[in-house]
């Protein structure tokens, strides 16, 4: 009896609803665990604002939230590119921001206050539960193995590679839009599936919501028409396929436009030509599957293969033709780096000086994927085996971002999701295959009876062969099963060890906020951004045009609340350029740039006594590269490297980089600190010179507590009428009595 | 059977297409025989339900070629207004042809989930969402 009841208990417990509510409980447990793991940032500093990009999105949030949405539209914002100006409204992807403006609301609405700054910094966190879910349903679709979708799920909650860019703080377009790639992948494939106009509509509309939170909708502009050709080209053309591409295409190309950033892009630039070629593509093969229906089918198998070869070759000599001659805009410079990784550092370098447009060093891949980096090859070999349309969508997808993660470090966040649901796969399949525990034997019979070729075959052959004897291939010995079980639950905890630790060490830096150990092993916090930006909150005029190199624009904008020349959002080639060139001429050609401008103060970052590496001067040569795109006369890289071709900052530096406003900001001073001659600089580790640049048409207005920011004040000109160098020399001559030596004639005159 | 999935949509689009395609194939066919034995094939086992919405995707293209003929011969001036007009109708005309095909009879396999009924809720909700779009776009 007893054991009967066990028998029905185990059956209860196994029957459907409650191992959907164990699949719910998982499922949350998952997305609790994706948003734990990505608060050791607020844990170890504060609730804060990471890095750069998303100050410009915090600062928009807060102008959305307190202007309303309309004039959040129309903004112009005459606080940076300062004289320009920035339409800031139609160049943004307003999704983020109206997402965490919404949430405001709704959360106001059921009386919960909460600050702006806590639901950015939380947002990412929160949907990163979301793409958990996401990723569930995704990989649910793929494979009848209900296991495979709770793994991608966990994978993708816990992954350093999606992390990396979802911690609680960074609040950059990519904290949605991974959810939303991962969610319109999942409503695309069920889409195909059912050939559902409603999933296709549905697909359209987080695809419109994607394409307002992120420029990266352009990989699912060119996804979709991909998997749809290459089911057309292997012949599995379908009524579905129709249904879902076109109803897909038609609404989602509409919804796209309605973002102002992206207005007519849809038809006018090569990226998206590939869905409308598409698009066109699946109207002409339906046509023609409808027209085979109606007459003789010899004629037509030729007539479609000549009809679809000169369709092509028309759209693509039209395509070819409208692009030279300028109706649809040639390919962006990002594109292009895409394939040729070369070509940003020759023809772009502004693109090329961003860290996360290089290409990926090879241990990323490992530090951001762990396990699942040779996981994912079985996963997407599995898909070969079946094949079914939605795997073949899984193939294209890991083709395509495997390749484009190895290009750019930032695209490794498309990569991470295929790689969750591919090793998914691959590891529900062993643990599917070594978890059944079931009694071979019984199994070994029902085969060799069911089976008729085995019983043909063993009426035929005598009893003594193998083959015919042992029909039955696989593992079934306890102690085998075991030691792969426990083998793969090892891999597991190493995989959440890997990612937790990552996660901890690498990805949870707010880096607006230091940390550094000190000798005893206590945590110090380095805070020199926040003091220094607070210093110009308080201390200059509301209008005080900041100059500073374009990173840190955002940061000026966000947290000191100042006008600044040039930021984050590169749209302005030349005015770049125009920054660098102040920053690495002499004083006497920066300052009536700078004058032109009415640049009030000068922020250089400088990590020489700290040993912060990723101070103005590593950036020196980007700067100077990116001036030199502009004016190739008067600034020329090739006179900041010495005659060895070493870049150096020391007594053997070139007069060019001595003399250029960068260097002198930078270690202006900065003897004063050591006894004489012993100034060293952390950073390039080297001794500097004795004698220490001097400044005539800025002077020093504030440097913080560890020497990371240095801001300068820029003179107003001479009452005299006289230049600055020649005023700061007489000042100084006048002042003190140590006359400098290079104007030392002077000095006595005045006596 | 091969699925019948585009209609002879517009008999009128479809018409010129024929000549060339027999051209082609070199056959002895004539060109004229063909149209016309499509096109009483077409009259013959066409329900009249299906009619209607061939006739509804026939008056699509039509506006949608008056459309894009204007502007070729006019001038884009209000572009947003030119493409949600011609992108109305481009996506009236791929939804209607996806219900038509949806209530098929004869894909029925391809489509075991749908049933007519659900099809044309599915057609309602994607109208609704397109012309939405495009209202908001007009300007």
């Amino acid at each position: 009896m007893a054991a009967t009841e066990g028998e029905q208990f185990l059956k209860q417990v196994s029957s459907r609803n409650t191992r959907g509510l164990l699949r719910v409980i998982i499922l949350v447990l998952i997305a609790g665990a994706a948003v734990s793991s990505r608060l050791f940032s607020v844990i170890r500093f504060e609730s804060i604002i990471h890095e750069f990009d998303p100050w410009f999105n915090f600062r928009a949030t807060k102008y959305l939230v307190q202007n309303g949405f309309y004039n959040f539209w129309d903004w112009f914002d005459d606080r940076t590119w300062h004289p320009l100006g920035r339409v800031t409204g139609g160049t943004l992807y307003p999704g983020l921001m109206v997402t965490s403006g919404v949430i405001y609301h709704i959360l106001r609405f059921l009386t919960l206050p909460v600050d702006i700054r806590n639901i950015c910094v939380l947002l990412a966190p929160g949907f990163s539960g979301l793409t958990a879910l996401a990723t569930y349903l995704l990989t649910s679709e793929m494979v009848t193995s209900p296991s495979a979708g709770l793994l991608a799920a966990a994978f993708m909650g816990i992954t350093p590679g999606y992390i990396s860019r979802s911690v609680a703080g960074s609040y950059d377009n990519e904290a949605i839009a991974i959810f939303l790639l991962v969610f319109t992948f999942f409503l695309w494939i069920k889409a195909v599936k059912n050939g559902s106009m409603f999933w296709g509509a549905l697909t359209a509309l987080f695809y419109g919501y994607m394409v307002s939170a992120w420029g990266g909708y352009v990989f699912i502009t060119n996804l979709l028409p991909l998997h749809a050709f290459v089911l057309i080209c292997m012949g599995r053309y379908s009524p579905r396929l129709y249904v879902s591409y076109t109803s897909w295409y038609a609404l989602g190309t509409l919804a796209s436009m309605q973002i102002p950033f992206v207005g007519f892009l849809p038809i006018r630039s090569s990226e998206h030509m590939s869905a409308l070629g598409v698009f066109g593509l699946l109207q002409l093969v339906a046509f023609v599957e409808h027209v085979r229906a109606q007459l003789p089918s010899k004629q037509f198998q030729t007539l479609l293969r000549a009809l679809v070869l000169i369709i092509f070759v028309v759209a693509l000599g039209g395509l070819v033709l409208l692009t030279v001659s300028g109706i649809i805009a040639p390919w962006t410079g990002r594109f292009y780096s895409l394939w040729d990784t070369g070509y940003a550092k020759i023809h772009i370098p502004i693109i090329a000086s961003v860290s996360e447009h290089q290409p990926t060093a090879w241990p990323a891949f490992f530090f951001d994927l762990s396990m699942m980096i040779w996981l994912f090859p079985a996963g997407v070999y599995m898909c070969f085996r079946r094949l079914t349309d939605e795997q073949v969508f899984i193939v294209i997808y890991s083709v395509l971002a495997s390749y484009f993660a190895g290009v750019m470090v930032r695209l490794m966040l498309t990569l991470t999701p295929i790689v969750c649901v591919a090793s998914a796969m691959a590891f529900s399949q062993i643990l599917d295959t070594y978890l059944d525990a079931r009694s071979p034997k019984a199994d070994a019979k029902e085969n060799g009876t069911s089976d008729p070729a085995k019983v043909a075959a063993a009426v035929v052959l005598p009893d003594g062969l193998r083959s015919t004897r042992q029909p039955l291939v696989g593992i079934y010995s306890y102690a085998s099963k075991l030691t792969v079980i426990g083998a793969s639950a090892v891999y597991l905890m190493l995989f959440v060890l890997h990612c937790t630790w990552v996660t901890s060490n690498a990805y949870s830096s707010p880096s607006v906020v230091l940390a550094s150990r000190l000798p005893d092993g206590s945590q110090h916090i380095i805070d020199d951004y926040r003091e220094a930006y607070y210093w110009l909150r308080q201390n200059t005029p509301d209008n005080a045009k900041i100059m500073s190199w374009w990173d840190y624009g955002y940061q000026i904008g966000g947290m000191a609340d100042r006008p600044t020349l040039v930021d984050n959002n590169t749209w302005n080639n030349t005015h770049i350029a125009t920054v660098g060139k102040a920053m690495s001429s002499r004083e006497e050609v920066s300052y009536p740039i700078m004058r032109q401008h009415e640049v009030d103060y000068v922020l250089v970052v400088f990590g020489g006594l700290l040993g912060y590496s990723g101070d103005d001067i590593n950036k020196f040569l980007w700067m100077v590269r990116i001036a030199e795109g502009i004016w190739p006369d008067e600034v020329k890289e090739r006179n900041f490297f010495t005659p060895r071709g070493e870049y150096r900052v020391d007594d053997e530096a070139t007069p060019t980089m001595k003399n250029s406003l960068m260097y002198k900001m930078s270690y202006y001073n900065y003897n004063s600190l050591f006894p004489a001659g012993q100034a060293q600089d952390r950073v390039r580790g080297s001794r500097l010179p004795a004698q220490g640049p001097e400044l005539s048409t800025i002077e020093e207005a504030f440097t913080s507590e560890n020497w990371i920011i240095r801001i300068y004040k820029v003179k107003e000109p001479d009452n005299f009428g006289r230049d600055l160098q020649s005023a700061t020399a007489f000042d100084q001559g006048r002042k003190k009595k140590r006359a400098t030596k290079r104007k030392g004639a002077r000095v006595l005159r005045v006596e | 059977m091969p699925p019948k999935s585009r209609p002879a949509a517009a008999p009128a689009s479809s018409t010129p297409s024929k000549p060339a395609t027999s051209s082609k194939t070199g056959g002895s066919m004539d060109a004229q025989d063909i149209v016309l034995g499509v096109w009483n094939n077409y009259q013959k086992i066409t329900p009249q339900r299906v009619k209607l919405l061939d006739s509804f995707m026939g008056f699509l293209v039509v506006v949608a070629a008056l459309q894009f003929f204007y502007c070729l011969l006019v001038g884009n001036f209000p572009f947003n207004a030119f493409l949600s007009g011609f992108s109305a109708t481009v996506g009236q005309f791929v939804l209607t042809a996806s219900l038509r095909i949806q209530t098929n009879p004869d894909n029925k396999k391809e489509f075991e989930s749908t049933s007519p009924e659900r099809a044309f809720a599915d057609y309602v909700f994607g109208s609704l969402l397109l012309h939405f779009f495009c209202v908001n776009f007009i300007n």
